[in-house]
Protein backbone atom coordinates (compact mmCIF):
# COMPACT_ATOMS: atom_id res chain seq x y z
CA UNK A 1 0.00 0.00 0.00
CA UNK A 2 1.48 3.04 -0.92
CA UNK A 3 0.24 5.47 1.55
CA UNK A 4 2.55 8.48 0.18
CA UNK A 5 0.51 8.88 -2.85
CA UNK A 6 -2.47 8.82 -1.43
CA UNK A 7 -1.17 11.90 1.49
CA UNK A 8 0.02 13.26 -2.24
CA UNK A 9 -3.38 13.04 -3.76
CA UNK A 10 -5.59 14.19 -1.14
CA UNK A 11 -5.29 18.08 -1.95
CA UNK A 12 -6.74 17.06 -5.46
CA UNK A 13 -9.19 15.13 -3.90
CA UNK A 14 -10.60 17.22 -1.82
CA UNK A 15 -10.60 20.07 -4.77
CA UNK A 16 -13.14 17.14 -6.12
CA UNK A 17 -15.02 16.94 -2.65
CA UNK A 18 -16.00 21.04 -2.96
CA UNK A 19 -17.70 20.05 -6.18
CA UNK A 20 -19.46 17.18 -4.67
CA UNK A 21 -20.72 19.15 -2.00
CA UNK A 22 -21.47 21.65 -4.79
CA UNK A 23 -23.50 19.82 -6.71
CA UNK A 24 -25.18 17.94 -3.90
CA UNK A 25 -26.02 21.08 -2.53
CA UNK A 26 -27.76 22.76 -5.68
CA UNK A 27 -29.22 19.98 -6.18
CA UNK A 28 -30.89 19.65 -2.91
CA UNK A 29 -32.12 23.02 -2.96
CA UNK A 30 -33.75 22.96 -6.28
CA UNK A 31 -35.08 19.52 -5.63
CA UNK A 32 -36.70 20.98 -2.48
CA UNK A 33 -38.32 23.90 -4.41
CA UNK A 34 -39.64 21.15 -7.10
CA UNK A 35 -40.82 18.50 -4.27
CA UNK A 36 -43.38 20.99 -2.48
CA UNK A 37 -45.70 21.59 -5.37
CA UNK A 38 -45.02 18.29 -6.62
CA UNK A 39 -46.68 16.78 -3.22
CA UNK A 40 -49.42 19.04 -3.09
CA UNK A 41 -50.43 17.88 -5.86
CA UNK A 42 -50.26 14.44 -5.61
CA UNK A 43 -52.51 14.64 -2.23
CA UNK A 44 -55.11 16.95 -4.16
CA UNK A 45 -58.26 15.50 -4.32
CA UNK A 46 -58.82 16.36 -8.19
CA UNK A 47 -57.95 12.80 -9.79
CA UNK A 48 -56.65 14.83 -12.73
CA UNK A 49 -54.31 16.78 -11.05
CA UNK A 50 -52.91 13.78 -9.05
CA UNK A 51 -51.68 11.56 -12.07
CA UNK A 52 -48.95 13.94 -13.32
CA UNK A 53 -46.86 13.48 -10.36
CA UNK A 54 -47.75 10.16 -9.98
CA UNK A 55 -46.07 9.79 -13.41
CA UNK A 56 -43.36 12.23 -12.73
CA UNK A 57 -42.72 10.54 -9.73
CA UNK A 58 -42.71 6.67 -10.86
CA UNK A 59 -40.39 7.26 -13.96
CA UNK A 60 -38.03 9.22 -11.24
CA UNK A 61 -37.97 6.86 -9.22
CA UNK A 62 -38.14 3.70 -11.30
CA UNK A 63 -34.95 4.15 -14.10
CA UNK A 64 -31.50 4.48 -12.97
CA UNK A 65 -30.20 7.60 -12.36
CA UNK A 66 -27.16 7.17 -15.27
CA UNK A 67 -30.30 7.15 -17.61
CA UNK A 68 -31.83 10.53 -16.07
CA UNK A 69 -27.92 12.37 -16.53
CA UNK A 70 -27.78 10.25 -19.85
CA UNK A 71 -30.90 11.82 -21.11
CA UNK A 72 -30.26 15.54 -20.20
CA UNK A 73 -26.86 16.06 -20.96
CA UNK A 74 -26.60 13.64 -24.58
CA UNK A 75 -30.33 13.44 -25.08
CA UNK A 76 -30.83 17.10 -24.92
CA UNK A 77 -28.34 17.47 -28.16
CA UNK A 78 -30.81 15.34 -30.12
CA UNK A 79 -33.13 18.50 -30.93
CA UNK A 80 -32.13 21.12 -33.49
CA UNK A 81 -34.62 23.19 -31.33
CA UNK A 82 -33.04 22.78 -28.36
CA UNK A 83 -29.39 23.56 -29.71
CA UNK A 84 -30.71 27.30 -31.52
CA UNK A 85 -32.16 27.77 -28.13
CA UNK A 86 -31.03 30.37 -25.95
CA UNK A 87 -30.90 27.33 -23.28
CA UNK A 88 -28.19 25.30 -25.19
CA UNK A 89 -24.85 27.65 -23.15
CA UNK A 90 -26.79 26.06 -20.20
CA UNK A 91 -27.65 22.53 -22.02
CA UNK A 92 -24.17 21.61 -22.91
CA UNK A 93 -22.27 22.33 -19.89
CA UNK A 94 -21.75 18.83 -18.07
CA UNK A 95 -22.22 21.00 -14.44
CA UNK A 96 -25.82 22.16 -15.48
CA UNK A 97 -26.89 19.11 -16.92
CA UNK A 98 -25.97 17.03 -13.64
CA UNK A 99 -27.60 19.56 -11.34
CA UNK A 100 -30.93 19.24 -13.61
CA UNK A 101 -30.47 15.48 -13.57
CA UNK A 102 -29.64 15.37 -9.96
CA UNK A 103 -32.30 18.06 -8.57
CA UNK A 104 -35.10 16.53 -10.52
CA UNK A 105 -34.32 12.91 -9.11
CA UNK A 106 -34.42 13.71 -5.84
CA UNK A 107 -37.45 16.04 -6.21
CA UNK A 108 -39.09 13.14 -6.91
CA UNK A 109 -37.92 11.34 -4.10
CA UNK A 110 -38.23 14.64 -1.49
CA UNK A 111 -42.12 15.03 -2.86
CA UNK A 112 -42.67 11.20 -2.05
CA UNK A 113 -41.37 11.89 1.45
CA UNK A 114 -43.27 15.04 1.69
CA UNK A 115 -46.51 13.21 0.59
CA UNK A 116 -46.36 10.48 3.32
CA UNK A 117 -45.70 12.77 5.95
CA UNK A 118 -48.17 15.16 5.44
CA UNK A 119 -50.44 12.34 5.08
CA UNK A 120 -49.20 10.94 8.61
CA UNK A 121 -50.95 14.84 9.88
CA UNK A 122 -54.04 13.71 11.56
CA UNK A 123 -57.11 14.94 9.21
CA UNK A 124 -58.50 16.13 12.27
CA UNK A 125 -56.01 19.32 12.69
CA UNK A 126 -56.95 20.15 9.26
CA UNK A 127 -60.79 20.44 9.83
CA UNK A 128 -60.14 21.68 13.33
CA UNK A 129 -58.17 24.78 11.61
CA UNK A 130 -60.92 25.07 8.74
CA UNK A 131 -63.05 25.32 11.70
CA UNK A 132 -61.45 28.16 13.17
CA UNK A 133 -61.70 30.01 10.15
CA UNK A 134 -58.46 29.19 8.24
CA UNK A 135 -58.46 28.85 4.51
CA UNK A 136 -56.95 25.31 3.40
CA UNK A 137 -53.76 27.33 1.75
CA UNK A 138 -53.38 28.59 5.31
CA UNK A 139 -54.26 25.54 7.21
CA UNK A 140 -51.43 23.67 4.85
CA UNK A 141 -49.00 26.39 5.61
CA UNK A 142 -49.64 27.00 10.01
CA UNK A 143 -50.84 23.19 10.65
CA UNK A 144 -49.96 20.29 8.02
CA UNK A 145 -46.67 21.19 6.79
CA UNK A 146 -44.77 22.86 9.90
CA UNK A 147 -45.45 19.22 11.14
CA UNK A 148 -45.21 17.29 7.81
CA UNK A 149 -41.62 18.71 8.19
CA UNK A 150 -40.83 16.91 11.36
CA UNK A 151 -42.17 13.63 10.34
CA UNK A 152 -40.51 13.46 7.44
CA UNK A 153 -37.19 14.40 8.40
CA UNK A 154 -35.64 11.06 9.42
CA UNK A 155 -36.70 9.77 5.56
CA UNK A 156 -35.17 13.03 4.22
CA UNK A 157 -31.72 12.33 5.75
CA UNK A 158 -31.78 9.51 4.15
CA UNK A 159 -32.26 10.92 1.00
CA UNK A 160 -29.12 13.79 1.61
CA UNK A 161 -27.26 10.11 2.26
CA UNK A 162 -28.52 8.68 -1.40
CA UNK A 163 -27.57 12.09 -3.08
CA UNK A 164 -23.98 12.22 -1.61
CA UNK A 165 -23.61 8.63 -3.25
CA UNK A 166 -25.37 9.08 -6.32
CA UNK A 167 -23.32 12.43 -7.25
CA UNK A 168 -20.39 10.12 -8.15
CA UNK A 169 -22.40 9.65 -11.38
CA UNK A 170 -21.38 13.20 -12.06
CA UNK A 171 -17.93 11.90 -12.67
CA UNK A 172 -19.44 9.88 -16.03
CA UNK A 173 -20.13 12.90 -17.76
CA UNK A 174 -16.58 14.71 -17.25
CA UNK A 175 -17.07 16.19 -14.35
CA UNK A 176 -14.00 16.79 -12.11
CA UNK A 177 -16.28 15.96 -8.57
CA UNK A 178 -14.63 13.80 -6.21
CA UNK A 179 -15.22 10.48 -7.87
CA UNK A 180 -14.30 12.30 -11.39
CA UNK A 181 -11.00 13.71 -9.54
CA UNK A 182 -10.22 10.35 -8.47
CA UNK A 183 -10.46 8.30 -11.64
CA UNK A 184 -8.43 10.97 -13.13
CA UNK A 185 -5.88 10.70 -11.02
CA UNK A 186 -5.70 6.89 -10.98
CA UNK A 187 -5.52 7.02 -15.33
CA UNK A 188 -1.97 9.01 -14.25
CA UNK A 189 -0.54 6.94 -11.76
CA UNK A 190 -2.47 3.44 -11.73
CA UNK A 191 -2.51 3.38 -8.36
CA UNK A 192 -6.41 2.16 -8.34
CA UNK A 193 -6.68 0.38 -4.94
CA UNK A 194 -4.72 3.38 -3.00
CA UNK A 195 -6.73 5.76 -4.97
CA UNK A 196 -10.25 4.29 -4.56
CA UNK A 197 -10.12 3.81 -0.99
CA UNK A 198 -8.68 7.38 -0.14
CA UNK A 199 -11.90 8.66 -1.86
CA UNK A 200 -14.14 5.97 -0.48
CA UNK A 201 -12.76 7.00 3.19
CA UNK A 202 -13.76 10.93 2.26
CA UNK A 203 -17.24 9.63 0.86
CA UNK A 204 -17.60 7.65 4.64
CA UNK A 205 -16.72 11.05 6.41
CA UNK A 206 -19.12 13.10 4.56
CA UNK A 207 -22.08 10.50 4.70
CA UNK A 208 -21.19 10.51 8.36
CA UNK A 209 -21.48 14.04 8.86
CA UNK A 210 -24.39 14.71 7.22
CA UNK A 211 -25.88 11.71 9.01
CA UNK A 212 -24.51 12.86 12.86
CA UNK A 213 -26.15 16.21 11.32
CA UNK A 214 -29.82 15.15 10.69
CA UNK A 215 -29.59 13.46 14.59
CA UNK A 216 -28.74 16.59 16.03
CA UNK A 217 -31.82 18.49 13.74
CA UNK A 218 -34.13 15.78 14.69
CA UNK A 219 -33.41 15.98 18.66
CA UNK A 220 -33.67 19.83 18.31
CA UNK A 221 -36.69 20.19 16.56
CA UNK A 222 -38.15 17.41 18.49
CA UNK A 223 -37.58 18.22 22.03
CA UNK A 224 -41.67 18.70 22.80
CA UNK A 225 -41.87 15.17 21.95
CA UNK A 226 -39.94 14.10 24.35
CA UNK A 227 -40.77 14.29 28.39
CA UNK A 228 -39.11 16.99 29.72
CA UNK A 229 -35.47 17.32 31.32
CA UNK A 230 -35.45 17.84 35.11
CA UNK A 231 -31.57 19.54 34.26
CA UNK A 232 -32.11 23.20 35.18
CA UNK A 233 -33.88 23.52 38.55
CA UNK B 1 -44.34 4.85 -33.32
CA UNK B 2 -40.79 4.87 -32.17
CA UNK B 3 -38.29 3.69 -34.82
CA UNK B 4 -35.52 1.40 -33.35
CA UNK B 5 -33.87 1.24 -36.52
CA UNK B 6 -33.04 -2.56 -36.55
CA UNK B 7 -31.92 -2.40 -32.78
CA UNK B 8 -35.05 -4.08 -31.01
CA UNK B 9 -32.92 -6.97 -30.56
CA UNK B 10 -29.96 -5.37 -28.98
CA UNK B 11 -32.35 -3.86 -26.72
CA UNK B 12 -33.51 -7.57 -25.76
CA UNK B 13 -30.13 -8.56 -25.29
CA UNK B 14 -29.43 -5.86 -22.82
CA UNK B 15 -32.58 -6.32 -20.76
CA UNK B 16 -31.38 -10.13 -20.69
CA UNK B 17 -28.44 -9.33 -19.25
CA UNK B 18 -29.60 -7.24 -16.74
CA UNK B 19 -31.79 -9.35 -15.42
CA UNK B 20 -28.92 -12.14 -14.98
CA UNK B 21 -26.88 -9.52 -13.79
CA UNK B 22 -29.56 -8.37 -10.99
CA UNK B 23 -30.35 -12.41 -10.54
CA UNK B 24 -26.83 -12.85 -9.96
CA UNK B 25 -26.17 -9.95 -7.71
CA UNK B 26 -29.30 -11.45 -5.77
CA UNK B 27 -28.12 -14.61 -4.82
CA UNK B 28 -25.24 -13.57 -3.26
CA UNK B 29 -27.12 -10.31 -1.48
CA UNK B 30 -29.01 -12.83 0.03
CA UNK B 31 -26.62 -15.13 1.19
CA UNK B 32 -24.42 -12.16 2.48
CA UNK B 33 -27.47 -10.71 4.51
CA UNK B 34 -28.11 -13.64 6.11
CA UNK B 35 -24.35 -14.18 7.12
CA UNK B 36 -24.43 -10.56 8.10
CA UNK B 37 -28.19 -10.73 10.12
CA UNK B 38 -26.66 -13.56 11.88
CA UNK B 39 -23.42 -11.79 12.43
CA UNK B 40 -25.05 -8.81 13.71
CA UNK B 41 -27.52 -10.99 15.92
CA UNK B 42 -25.11 -13.25 17.38
CA UNK B 43 -23.51 -13.35 20.78
CA UNK B 44 -20.28 -13.03 19.81
CA UNK B 45 -18.77 -9.90 20.20
CA UNK B 46 -16.57 -10.05 17.32
CA UNK B 47 -19.21 -11.40 14.74
CA UNK B 48 -21.37 -7.77 16.09
CA UNK B 49 -18.35 -5.52 15.54
CA UNK B 50 -17.70 -7.00 11.58
CA UNK B 51 -21.12 -7.46 10.74
CA UNK B 52 -21.79 -3.58 11.88
CA UNK B 53 -18.21 -2.38 9.82
CA UNK B 54 -19.54 -4.18 6.98
CA UNK B 55 -23.12 -2.28 6.96
CA UNK B 56 -21.75 0.82 7.77
CA UNK B 57 -18.66 0.97 5.35
CA UNK B 58 -20.59 -0.50 2.50
CA UNK B 59 -23.86 1.68 3.20
CA UNK B 60 -21.56 5.06 3.21
CA UNK B 61 -20.17 4.56 -0.09
CA UNK B 62 -21.38 4.98 -3.35
CA UNK B 63 -22.24 2.16 -5.83
CA UNK B 64 -20.05 3.49 -8.09
CA UNK B 65 -16.74 3.49 -6.39
CA UNK B 66 -17.94 -0.40 -5.43
CA UNK B 67 -18.44 -1.40 -8.70
CA UNK B 68 -14.65 0.22 -9.65
CA UNK B 69 -12.87 -1.22 -6.69
CA UNK B 70 -14.36 -4.32 -7.28
CA UNK B 71 -13.38 -4.17 -11.19
CA UNK B 72 -9.79 -2.43 -11.05
CA UNK B 73 -8.91 -2.72 -7.47
CA UNK B 74 -9.12 -6.83 -7.82
CA UNK B 75 -6.88 -7.13 -10.64
CA UNK B 76 -3.66 -6.97 -8.55
CA UNK B 77 -4.67 -8.65 -5.97
CA UNK B 78 -6.08 -11.64 -8.00
CA UNK B 79 -2.90 -11.95 -9.92
CA UNK B 80 -0.79 -11.63 -6.73
CA UNK B 81 -2.66 -15.04 -5.06
CA UNK B 82 -2.55 -16.52 -8.66
CA UNK B 83 1.62 -16.04 -8.37
CA UNK B 84 1.48 -18.00 -5.48
CA UNK B 85 0.01 -20.76 -7.10
CA UNK B 86 2.27 -20.99 -9.56
CA UNK B 87 0.58 -18.69 -12.70
CA UNK B 88 2.42 -15.87 -14.10
CA UNK B 89 -0.27 -14.44 -16.36
CA UNK B 90 -2.23 -11.39 -15.20
CA UNK B 91 -5.55 -12.34 -13.83
CA UNK B 92 -8.69 -10.07 -13.80
CA UNK B 93 -12.66 -10.63 -12.88
CA UNK B 94 -14.91 -10.66 -15.86
CA UNK B 95 -16.81 -7.52 -15.86
CA UNK B 96 -20.39 -9.83 -14.91
CA UNK B 97 -18.05 -11.38 -12.23
CA UNK B 98 -17.22 -8.07 -10.97
CA UNK B 99 -20.48 -6.28 -11.20
CA UNK B 100 -22.33 -9.30 -9.47
CA UNK B 101 -19.77 -8.79 -6.53
CA UNK B 102 -20.05 -5.15 -5.90
CA UNK B 103 -23.95 -5.52 -6.88
CA UNK B 104 -24.19 -8.48 -4.73
CA UNK B 105 -21.96 -6.94 -1.66
CA UNK B 106 -24.27 -3.83 -1.87
CA UNK B 107 -27.27 -5.57 -1.65
CA UNK B 108 -26.09 -7.66 0.93
CA UNK B 109 -25.54 -5.17 3.29
CA UNK B 110 -28.77 -3.72 2.84
CA UNK B 111 -30.50 -7.00 3.19
CA UNK B 112 -28.38 -7.41 6.49
CA UNK B 113 -30.94 -4.88 8.35
CA UNK B 114 -34.04 -6.67 6.84
CA UNK B 115 -32.99 -9.90 8.16
CA UNK B 116 -32.01 -8.51 11.15
CA UNK B 117 -35.31 -7.19 11.63
CA UNK B 118 -37.40 -9.69 10.30
CA UNK B 119 -35.51 -12.03 12.58
CA UNK B 120 -36.33 -10.08 15.70
CA UNK B 121 -39.55 -10.10 14.95
CA UNK B 122 -39.89 -14.08 14.96
CA UNK B 123 -41.74 -14.60 18.92
CA UNK B 124 -38.80 -15.55 21.39
CA UNK B 125 -40.96 -18.22 22.86
CA UNK B 126 -41.02 -20.09 19.43
CA UNK B 127 -36.95 -19.99 19.60
CA UNK B 128 -37.47 -21.35 23.58
CA UNK B 129 -39.81 -23.80 22.62
CA UNK B 130 -37.30 -25.09 19.66
CA UNK B 131 -34.73 -25.35 22.39
CA UNK B 132 -36.77 -27.07 24.85
CA UNK B 133 -37.91 -29.71 22.50
CA UNK B 134 -34.12 -30.54 22.20
CA UNK B 135 -33.32 -28.60 18.66
CA UNK B 136 -29.74 -27.25 18.63
CA UNK B 137 -29.31 -23.62 17.47
CA UNK B 138 -28.56 -24.21 13.71
CA UNK B 139 -31.53 -26.71 13.35
CA UNK B 140 -33.54 -24.08 15.17
CA UNK B 141 -32.37 -21.66 12.73
CA UNK B 142 -33.22 -23.71 9.66
CA UNK B 143 -36.54 -25.34 10.70
CA UNK B 144 -37.75 -22.59 13.11
CA UNK B 145 -36.78 -19.00 11.82
CA UNK B 146 -35.88 -19.41 8.41
CA UNK B 147 -38.93 -20.46 7.08
CA UNK B 148 -40.77 -17.69 8.65
CA UNK B 149 -38.23 -15.06 8.42
CA UNK B 150 -39.24 -15.08 4.25
CA UNK B 151 -42.74 -13.80 5.19
CA UNK B 152 -41.81 -11.17 7.26
CA UNK B 153 -38.48 -9.46 4.95
CA UNK B 154 -40.24 -9.84 1.34
CA UNK B 155 -41.70 -6.63 1.26
CA UNK B 156 -38.10 -5.00 2.17
CA UNK B 157 -36.23 -7.03 0.16
CA UNK B 158 -38.66 -6.11 -3.06
CA UNK B 159 -37.64 -2.88 -2.38
CA UNK B 160 -34.20 -3.68 -1.65
CA UNK B 161 -34.55 -5.54 -5.05
CA UNK B 162 -35.90 -2.42 -7.66
CA UNK B 163 -32.38 -0.70 -6.17
CA UNK B 164 -30.61 -3.02 -7.00
CA UNK B 165 -32.38 -3.37 -10.57
CA UNK B 166 -31.17 0.44 -11.14
CA UNK B 167 -28.07 -0.18 -9.70
CA UNK B 168 -26.94 -2.49 -12.35
CA UNK B 169 -26.66 0.14 -14.81
CA UNK B 170 -23.55 1.14 -13.39
CA UNK B 171 -21.79 -2.24 -14.24
CA UNK B 172 -22.01 -0.67 -18.25
CA UNK B 173 -19.24 1.80 -16.94
CA UNK B 174 -17.03 -1.22 -16.77
CA UNK B 175 -18.15 -2.94 -20.32
CA UNK B 176 -20.26 -5.64 -19.79
CA UNK B 177 -22.83 -5.43 -22.27
CA UNK B 178 -26.16 -4.68 -20.33
CA UNK B 179 -29.22 -2.64 -21.24
CA UNK B 180 -27.05 0.64 -21.00
CA UNK B 181 -24.50 -0.25 -22.73
CA UNK B 182 -25.80 -1.73 -25.62
CA UNK B 183 -28.03 1.73 -25.85
CA UNK B 184 -24.86 3.28 -25.70
CA UNK B 185 -23.52 1.83 -28.81
CA UNK B 186 -26.41 1.87 -30.45
CA UNK B 187 -26.53 5.48 -30.03
CA UNK B 188 -23.05 5.39 -31.29
CA UNK B 189 -24.56 4.49 -34.70
CA UNK B 190 -28.26 6.05 -35.10
CA UNK B 191 -26.95 9.40 -33.17
CA UNK B 192 -30.57 9.73 -31.30
CA UNK B 193 -29.32 9.61 -27.98
CA UNK B 194 -32.84 10.87 -26.38
CA UNK B 195 -34.71 8.91 -28.34
CA UNK B 196 -32.58 5.35 -27.19
CA UNK B 197 -32.34 6.36 -23.71
CA UNK B 198 -35.60 7.14 -23.50
CA UNK B 199 -36.34 3.62 -25.06
CA UNK B 200 -34.25 2.12 -22.43
CA UNK B 201 -35.59 4.40 -19.42
CA UNK B 202 -39.09 2.75 -20.14
CA UNK B 203 -37.46 -0.85 -20.56
CA UNK B 204 -36.02 -0.13 -16.94
CA UNK B 205 -39.71 1.12 -15.60
CA UNK B 206 -40.78 -2.30 -17.57
CA UNK B 207 -38.74 -4.57 -15.59
CA UNK B 208 -39.96 -2.38 -12.27
CA UNK B 209 -43.44 -3.16 -12.97
CA UNK B 210 -42.76 -6.38 -13.42
CA UNK B 211 -41.15 -7.13 -10.09
CA UNK B 212 -43.46 -4.95 -8.66
CA UNK B 213 -46.01 -7.78 -10.09
CA UNK B 214 -43.82 -10.80 -9.32
CA UNK B 215 -43.45 -9.49 -5.29
CA UNK B 216 -47.63 -8.86 -4.73
CA UNK B 217 -48.18 -12.17 -5.59
CA UNK B 218 -45.43 -13.70 -3.78
CA UNK B 219 -46.59 -11.22 -0.87
CA UNK B 220 -49.66 -12.91 -1.05
CA UNK B 221 -48.72 -16.75 -1.58
CA UNK B 222 -46.00 -16.07 1.82
CA UNK B 223 -49.19 -14.85 3.72
CA UNK B 224 -51.60 -17.09 2.69
CA UNK B 225 -52.78 -18.72 6.02
CA UNK B 226 -52.91 -15.13 7.57
CA UNK B 227 -55.30 -13.12 8.42
CA UNK B 228 -54.88 -9.33 7.71
CA UNK B 229 -56.24 -7.12 10.07
CA UNK B 230 -59.64 -5.75 9.45
CA UNK B 231 -60.81 -7.88 6.33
Amino acid sequence: MNFEAMIEALPKLLEGTVLTLELVAFSLVIGMIFALPIALMRVSSNGFIRVIPYCYIFFFRGTPLLVQIFLVYYGASQFEVVRESSLWPILREPYWCAIIAFSMNTGAYTAEILRGAMQAVPHGQLEAARTLGMSTPMAYRRIVIPQAIRIGLPAYGNEVILMIKGSALASTITLLDLMGMTRTIIAKNYLAVEMFLAAGLIYLVLSFVFTQGFKYLELKITKDLRPHEVTNL
Amino acid sequence: MIDLQGFGNQFLLGASMTMQLAAGALVLGLVLGLIGAAGKLSKSKIANALAGTYTTLIRGLPELLIVLIIYYGTAGMLTQIAGWFGHDEYVELSPYAAGVTALGITFGSYATEVFRGAIQAIPKGQIEAAHAMGMGSYMTFFRIILPQVWRIALPGLGNLFLVLLKDTALVSLIGLDELMRKTSVAISNTREPFTFYLVAAFIYLALTILTMTFMNFAERRANRGFVRAGS
